[in-house]
């Protein structure tokens, strides 16, 4: 054991910090996460980057128009175990309930330690472009979607607004309009 | 009672610790201080990881292979389900520390032993203490801890050189299943390098959990996934607390009832709830068997040690079988790339970024800077951007200090560029 490390070359004394495998994995995934307008990522401590929110604004489908935020933690243990990911809203979505559970099969009995942040957020851009009622965690909103499509449309617009859907009162989650640019003082010349 | 010699009643290790050389009369192994065997073991400091079911085999192996100065870590306290498998424990012993009693009973049994309890997390102990011990066995249950030492240990060698240079030996087990392994820091593969090589804990679908359970799992992980958060959002579920599981039971079996599903009881709801791992006190037996041997060989050098990781499964049939694991050169503990460079302190970060592209040995894209916790510059997301894009004009004089390593990532790495920073 001795022979075997005289054998390397001599070291050089330096100053080291021990940084944890999952903060160098997660450096890694938060600074090449790949940029793009329907997604920005908040960091509510900005010391911390182990807990974070991404915000979603779908470009089209169903909850177009709507901004949804989802809680980020992870923990020492990635990439071995998945970060816990949370709606922050309540929303009527027929795989994510109204307490915030996300049925993403990646997000647990599929999370593999190759997948990343990107993946993860890959598969929230699926769950609202493509909905998918064959595997509900809002078996209302799903039973809703496979039988009445029209209304469930029209159920999905109307929570996001904040409105009543079924008797329970959902999150506004609209885009707010931009604000109106600033009035013009006296007449142009 | 009188005090035994130290080798009193080592007969049989001592022939494998004073082989003599075979064609050389009067020769016996010695290292390059001088040396032999027994006086390595002898001056052997040894550190336990884990005083549970493979803790207290290993513990009472040391105790009787030798070594003279052993030291046990363990943050846990003695519960009734231990009793079957973990024995230096006893019905009165029920909520002591793990490490204290363990310790207790071999300085009992062997009284020339020098053995010191630590009842403490392993994350609370100094560097300093680390660095004190001549090898490391680890009995350990979670993937957790062992990634933490397996990453302050490589730690340790990057920065002190042999003198940091701690072998770690680990155990596993899993039902009738078990390994134990020869780590060599920074020669062979680490812990994280065989990171795939770990099971991970049963998950099951959120969507089957909430509506159509099939198993008693299923209602299990219902009523400590689903129900408990959404009515205790403040508390967190213990599985150790009787209240808290029999809670868990009573919602599980309501649940299992509406669904017709039989087979909920209070230790499946506690094995769940803790992700508890089936122990069978015979396999713990026999990794902590190899593990103590192949810790006597490594530090006496009396016969070549594991190279480097030990199989064993008694699942069907026996089959056993050992091989070199190999090291991943992307780990993210030893996979580390290496480099240094050598700026004047007045240069800014910006200045770093650039010398860190435009060097022939780095050639780097877009890179992402951090020191120890401190985010030097971030690529990405726009927010860290932002907020990190102020360091780009400051000099790296103002940062960090002259000798000081910095995280690298970029997208031309598949993991991380350890980069040491001189000021000229």
């Amino acid at each position: 054991m001795l022979n075997l490390w005289k054998n390397k070359a001599a070291e050089e004394k330096r100053l080291k910090t021990v940084v944890s495998p999952s903060r160098i994995r997660l450096q890694k995934d938060q600074s090449e996460l790949v940029p793009d307008t329907t997604v920005t990522v908040e960091f509510p401590n900005v010391s911390d980057i182990t807990k974070f929110h991404v915000v979603y604004r779908p470009p089209g489908g169903m909850y177009h128009g709507g901004q949804f935020r989802f809680s980020f933690e992870v923990s020492d243990n990635y990439p071995h175990s998945p970060p816990k990911v949370l709606c922050v809203q309540k929303i009527y979505h027929p795989n994510i309930d109204t307490a915030g559970h996300v049925c993403l099969n990646i997000l647990r009995e599929d999370w593999k330690p190759v997948l990343n942040i990107q993946s993860i957020i890959f598969g929230l851009q699926m769950l609202f472009m493509d909905p998918n009622p064959e595997d509900p965690l809002n078996k209302d909103a799903a039973q809703n979607m496979i039988h009445d499509l029209a209304g469930f449309k029209q159920n999905v617009s109307t929570s996001m607004r904040g409105g009543n859907v079924k008797g329970a009162a959902y999150e506004c989650v609209l885009i707010p309009p931009p604000p109106p640019p600033p009035a013009s003082k006296g007449p142009r010349c | 009672m009188a005090m035994a010699s130290p080798f009193k009643c080592d007969a049989g290790i001592s022939r494998y610790l004073q082989l003599k050389a075979p064609h050389v009369e009067g020769f016996e192994l010695v290292n390059d201080e001088n040396e032999t065997p027994r006086d390595l073991l002898a001056k052997a400091k040894v550190l336990v990881i884990g005083a549970g079911g493979l803790g207290c085999e290993i513990l009472k192996n040391l105790a009787m292979s030798g070594f003279n100065d052993i030291h046990v870590i363990d943050m846990d306290t003695i519960d009734l389900s231990n009793l079957n498998r973990q024995f230096l424990f006893r019905k009165d012993d029920v909520g002591k520390p793990k490490a204290e009693v363990a310790a207790a009973f071999i300085k009992r049994r062997s009284p020339h032993v020098s053995i010191t309890p630590h009842f403490k997390r392993i994350q609370e102990m100094s560097e300093e203490f680390y660095l004190d011990f001549t090898i490391i066995i680890c009995g350990l249950d979670s993937i957790e801890a062992r990634r933490w030492i397996n990453a302050l240990i490589c730690g340790l060698v990057e920065e002190h050189g042999f003198k940091g240079f701690k072998p770690i030996i680990d155990g596993g087990t899993e039902g009738l299943r078990g390994n134990a392994r020869v780590i060599l820091p920074s020669v062979n593969a680490c812990l994280d390098c065989g990171l795939d090589l770990y099971s991970k804990k049963a998950t099951y679908p959120i969507c089957t959990i909430a509506n159509t359970p099939r198993l008693p799992e299923h209602c299990i992980e219902w009523a400590s996934v689903l129900e408990w958060p959404r009515l205790f959002p403040d508390k967190k579920l213990d599985g150790d607390d009787p209240d808290h599981i029999n809670w868990v039971v009573e919602k599980a079996s309501a649940r299992a009832a509406t669904f017709n599903i039989p087979g909920i009881n209070y230790s499946l709801a506690q094995g769940v709830v803790k992700n508890i791992i089936p122990a069978i006190a015979s396999t713990n037996a026999i990794v902590a068997a190899a593990c103590t041997n192949e810790a006597l060989k490594v530090v006496t050098t009396c016969n070549p040690y594991l190279d480097n990781y030990m199989f064993y499964s008694g699942l069907d049939g026996v089959y056993m079988f050992s091989f070199p694991y190999a090291r991943n050169p992307d780990c993210l503990v030893c996979g580390k790339r290496e480099g240094s460079l050598s700026l004047p302190a007045t240069a800014t970060l910006d200045e770093l970024i650039t010398a860190l592209k435009e060097s022939p040995v780095f050639q780097l894209k877009a890179p992402t800077i951090s020191h120890g916790e401190t985010n030097l510059y971030f690529q990405n997301p726009k927010a860290l951007e932002a907020l990190t894009r102020p360091n780009l004009v400051k000099s790296i004089g103002d940062l960090f200090e002259s000798g000081s390593t910095l995280t690298v990532t970029d997208p031309t790495l598949t993991t991380s560029l350890s980069v040491s920073v001189d000021f000229s």
